[in-house]
């Protein structure tokens, strides 16, 4: 069995182009929601945005690596990933929002590191996905530790509060991702990767869930979609991740 | 021009402050200071040392945003608000210092809106994630002091109709579609 060869430099010129691309255009099925929502001024920044970012926070660039298990990435990829985020913040005239030590807060100038997610799958393709997050909503993430006693009464107050918590700071219209089950890390995980995710739940129960709980929501969201996990006999973890209206995202195959 | 649309321009009087009500649509005219996290830790440690800031706040308004580097032919790149909760800590020795008016979006902490109505001021919203449309209302950008904190440096704006509404007038009336 032979692995297919890919030049990180490759990597380099994806995340680059994505980066830009992602704060300038928001994907068709975000849009399709705006319009259902109806606000003009948001349909206006991002039907006439002038070729500069739909919002000043270009965020901090979360890239997303789904990598074929029969691929062989050569050379440095964190480094590949970076240079692309540098690149994309200098040609896409991007903000650069980093700090490189959280309580000492010096800005690295160029918004690099990016937060990098590399995940194994079959077969011999390299996806990359770049989505920048912007501060305003992601401050308004929340995990709780639940118990099994807590149950589906529990995850539905949770969501509710924290989605209520959230409006207006974070920018609403908001998508509202959820995470439930998994561990402490894992479930954070999850309830941010359902944020972008696009159509209809697959699993019934869940998506019956996501319409009760997008009908308490509508007044400020364009959805609920939810990310359940196998988790413990003594646990049911629970964690929303708050995307504001430029729920930006783009992806590539390699 | 919708029916309650208001037009002022700074910098601002008691008497332009206490002719806005939570919920009016304004439109601005003038020069605004931008101002964010760093800048605002920046601003208050000169307060707190007796010193002047780099620029009169008298009458002023803060515009909480960081924007985006301009790019050729634009004074100025994507510039919507910023979260304004996070400048709470720093807010009320500002507005005892003469500052009149703030631009963010989001919620105030009470210490914030006891020093809005004690200093006759008044925190406006601009529209959150809109910073490409709002950036067609700057018309002029200098960086004025801090330019070692980048996009949190302050910048003087010069603005014409900016769009924004009165979240917490003098009274300390709120208002937002949201609350």
């Amino acid at each position: 069995m032979s692995l297919r060869q890919i030049d990180a430099r490759r990597l380099t010129d994806a995340v680059a182009e994505l980066y830009v691309r992602a704060c300038l255009v928001l994907p068709e099925s975000v849009k399709a929601k705006l319009y259902a929502f109806g606000n003009p001024y948001i349909i206006e920044n991002f039907e006439k945005n002038g070729n500069i970012p739909l919002c000043q926070d270009t965020g901090m660039a979360a890239v997303y690596l789904e990598v074929g298990q029969d691929v062989h990435l050569t050379g440095d990829i964190p480094a590949a990933v970076d240079e692309g985020v540098r690149r994309a913040v200098k040609e896409g005239y991007l903000r650069s929002s980093i700090v490189a030590d959280p309580l000492r807060r010096q800005n690295t100038g160029d918004n690099t590191p990016a937060a990098i997610y590399t995940e194994l799958v079959p077969g011999d393709r390299v996806k990359v996905t770049v989505a920048p997050r912007g501060f305003g909503c992601e401050n308004k993430a929340r995990i709780a530790m639940l118990t099994p006693a807590d149950g589906i009464e529990g995850v539905k107050a949770f969501v509710l509060e924290t989605a209520k918590m959230a409006v207006p700071d974070a920018c609403p219209p908001v998508m509202i991702g959820v995470g439930i089950g998994g561990n402490f890390d894992l479930v954070a995980h999850i309830a941010k990767r359902a944020v972008l995710r696009e159509g209809p739940n697959p699993d019934s129960f869940y998506a019956a869930l996501e319409q009760e709980l997008y009908e308490a929501t509508k007044k400020f969201s364009i959805g609920v979609n939810i990310l359940a996990a196998p988790t413990h006999i003594a646990g049911l973890p629970c964690a929303v991740s708050i995307g504001c209206h430029s729920l930006r995202y783009a992806s590539e195959v390699l | 021009m919708d029916r309650n649309e208001k037009h002022i321009t700074t910098p601002l009087t008691d008497e332009t402050v206490r002719s806005l009500h939570a919920g009016d649509q304004v439109r601005i005219t003038g020069v605004i200071y931008t101002a964010r996290d760093a800048a605002h830790k920046k601003l208050a440690e000169l307060l707190a040392a007796g010193e002047s800031l780099p620029f009169d706040p008298a009458g002023q308004i803060i515009y909480y945003t960081g924007p985006t580097p301009a790019p050729p032919g634009r004074p100025i790149g994507s510039c919507g608000p910023t979260t304004s909760y996070r400048m709470d800590r720093y807010t009320p020795a500002l507005l005892a210092a003469g500052l009149k008016g703030m631009i963010g979006k989001g919620r105030r902490g009470q210490a914030v809106l006891d020093a809005i109505r004690e200093n006759t001021c008044v925190y406006f919203s601009a529209e959150g994630g809109c910073g490409a449309l709002l950036a067609n209302y700057v018309k002029r950008c200098d960086v004025v002091a801090f330019p070692e904190l980048g996009t949190e440096a302050v910048h003087r704006l010069e603005v014409e109709n900016f769009p924004v509404s009165v979240f917490c007038d003098w009274t300390g009336e709120l208002y937002s579609p949201y609350l």
